[in-house]
């Protein structure tokens, strides 16, 4: 790196860096393993008996318990397959809803021009950092006046705003990714005689995969994560989604139900860490372009 | 990174010789696009009316109100600001759950930004292995927020729970620090922490950016390792440093899925895990005050965009941004 030997300090380095970076490698699996940890317990724990839940400290059973499973995934009136099914129906009709209405929205923004274009951009901006909390009575409400809570289809109030552009994080996202197209792309289509559709169809839409694919994965997961709206939106058991189904089992008080628990806590995670090794380097460029740009 | 190809806000008037540049002057809207803008859009406006706007005054007008789910709308009740007296007057547990949200994110927030610096600051030199620590860092910000992990968070600091296992290792008697008043709200900031993973990645790819010509120079100062920290990494990283900040906060302030699970959807023990969209929940939806509960939705808005202007206003006095970048 630095050549020079001007510095004290300088001149010293060849000497160092071995020591140093043992010394950060053993610092770096200390973290590693202080991360983990909560990980493996919870994989431990779902496949230990009651008994040894309460008495064994250590990561492993004795006797592996391999019923917690079973017992787990048939505990309530409702099988697990029915909260699995649920939740990966509203995930991916959520991921279909946004990739399609922030795409729609972010072209008009970053491409086209009319009139109060600025303005609404900066609305755009705006709901950014509106908690979703603040509007869920006033949503509540409404979707129950237009009869849609509890009723054919009780994932229409989950599904709706996802339609419409309503994740602002994924509009930003694309936005910022288009503008990064060569706009000389466009002008030669505008040339071939392609109007704002065929631009955007032609031009825009293959190009912009590799943000709709972080959308994409990014509203699976946290709308397989997410609790709050599903919690307010479904009150019928057999449309539970899995995380309002998961804290059935804090409910139940008796702790018999602890291993099971565990095990369809950890089956639950299973579909977001799948996505996270298949699209590992994608999440984290992901995260951080959105971040810096930000 | 495949994203950041550099997005030009410039790119209007600077000038260039672009062929579209005399249009893009002008400002004037080419016959057609105009249209297809809104067409493109149509979605995003509806939504913005239906799910955000019109919800937003509902529930501005709501906060004026008596209103409980029940009642038919002809019978709901105009209390003036009688919501507002309550809450700011009398209702303790509201005043309680602002003492919650406050210090979990006075604490939680600055030691989980503390800790994503000091390890994106251990990652921060291209070394094998490096995708691999930044991966498993990651993922607890992936899974963190979910009702499982939660659960399990539970769980470790129960009575029976890994934690007072590992504190026995050194002979001390652990207690069920999640049924502990004093210690529930403890637990939930150590869940917060555990996910720095996400602010580590944003400050990774911060102190990329900074020049390694600077150290050099520092070097050559005769600044040791850590005036160069304080005097070059610091500034240089002010700018993500605040993103985070900013981000980290407002999402401190949400937390919401940690604390029912924990409480079991009551903010306890005695209210110690009353976090303030939890007591939001609570009243509109277990206590049917849905007028009041708008009330405390709005005022919640008011003070996340109270605290916004602040770090924004505050920002420009300690935010250093070096030539060349716009903002």
């Amino acid at each position: 790196m630095v050549a020079d030997t001007v510095a004290p300090t300088v001149a010293t380095r060849p000497q160092r860096p071995r020591s140093r970076s043992w010394l950060r490698l053993v610092v770096l699996l200390a973290i590693v393993a202080v991360v983990l940890y909560p990980l493996f317990w919870m994989i431990g724990t779902s496949v230990k008996s009651q008994e040894e839940i309460v008495n064994n400290i250590g990561l492993l059973p004795r006797n592996f318990t391999p019923g917690n499973y079973t017992d787990g995934w048939t505990n309530f009136d409702v099988s697990f397959a029915r909260f699995f099914l649920n939740s990966a129906m509203v995930s991916l009709l959520t991921l279909v809803g946004n990739a399609v209405s922030c795409l729609l929205a972010a072209y008009a923004f970053a491409r086209l021009r009319f009139r109060l274009r600025g303005l609404w951009f900066a609305v755009m901006i705006g709901t950014l950092l509106l908690p979703g909390h603040v509007l869920i009575v006033p949503q509540y409400i409404l979707f129950r006046t237009l009869g849609l809570v509890g009723g054919e289809w009780p994932y229409l109030p989950l599904l709706i705003p996802q339609f419409l552009a309503t994740e602002a994080f994924f509009v930003f996202l694309m936005v910022q990714f288009m503008r990064g197209i060569p706009r000389e792309l466009d002008e030669a289509a505008r040339i071939d005689g392609a109007n704002a559709f065929g631009i955007f169809r032609h031009v825009i839409l293959p190009l912009s995969r590799p943000a709709l694919v972080t959308t994409a994965i990014f509203s699976f997961i946290w709308t397989w994560n997410d609790f709050f709206r599903q919690l307010v939106f479904l009150s019928e058991l057999s449309d539970y989604t899995v995380p309002v189904a998961l804290t059935l089992f804090i409910d139940s008080t008796s702790q018999s139900a602890v291993g099971p628990m565990f095990a369809m806590a950890v089956l639950s995670l299973l579909p977001v860490f799948l996505f996270f090794v298949a699209f590992q380097r994608m999440l984290v460029e992901g995260i951080n372009t959105s971040g810096l740009k930000g | 990174m495949a994203l950041t190809t550099a997005p030009d806000p410039t790119r209007r008037g600077t000038g260039s010789v672009r062929p579209d540049a005399n249009r893009r002057g002008t400002g004037r809207i080419r016959h057609g696009e105009g249209l297809a803008g809104y067409v493109f859009l149509s979605p995003w406006l509806i939504g913005l009316m239906g799910i955000t706007a019109i919800p937003m005054l509902l529930s501005l007008y709501l906060s004026f109100t008596n209103y409980d789910i029940l009642t038919p709308w002809s019978e709901v009740e105009w209390v003036g600001l009688a919501n507002y007296e309550r809450m700011f007057t009398s209702d303790t547990s509201w005043w309680h759950s602002v003492r919650v949200t406050l210090s979990f994110a006075l604490i939680a927030v600055p030691l989980k930004l503390a800790a994503a610096l000091g390890v994106a600051l251990l990652l921060n030199r291209a070394w094998r292995g490096v995708g691999l620590f930044r991966g498993l860092f990651y993922l607890p910000s992936l899974l963190g927020g979910s009702v499982a992990l939660a659960i399990v968070w539970v769980n470790m600091f129960n009575r029976d729970g890994a934690f007072n296992s590992f504190l026995a290792l050194f002979g001390i008697q652990g207690k069920p620090w999640v049924n502990d008043p004093d210690w529930a709200l403890e637990t939930l900031m150590v869940l917060a922490i555990w996910q720095f993973g996400a602010p580590m990645v944003i400050f990774l790819a911060g102190l990329k950016q900074v020049p390694t010509e600077l150290y050099e120079a520092a070097a050559v100062d005769g600044a040791g390792k850590f005036r160069q920290f304080v005097n070059v990494t610091l500034p240089m990283l002010s700018p993500v440093i605040f993103f985070n900040l900013v981000l980290e906060t407002i999402n401190g302030f949400q937390g919401f899925t940690a604390a029912f699970v924990l409480s079991n959807g009551t903010g306890g023990p005695v209210d110690s895990t009353l976090m303030y969209t939890l007591n939001l929940y609570i009243t509109g939806f277990t206590n049917l005050e849905m007028g009041y509960a708008s009330a405390m939705a709005w005022v919640f808005l008011i003070a996340i965009a109270i605290i916004t202007v602040i770090f924004f206003s505050t920002g420009r006095f300690w935010v250093h941004y070096s030539d060349g970048e716009d903002r």
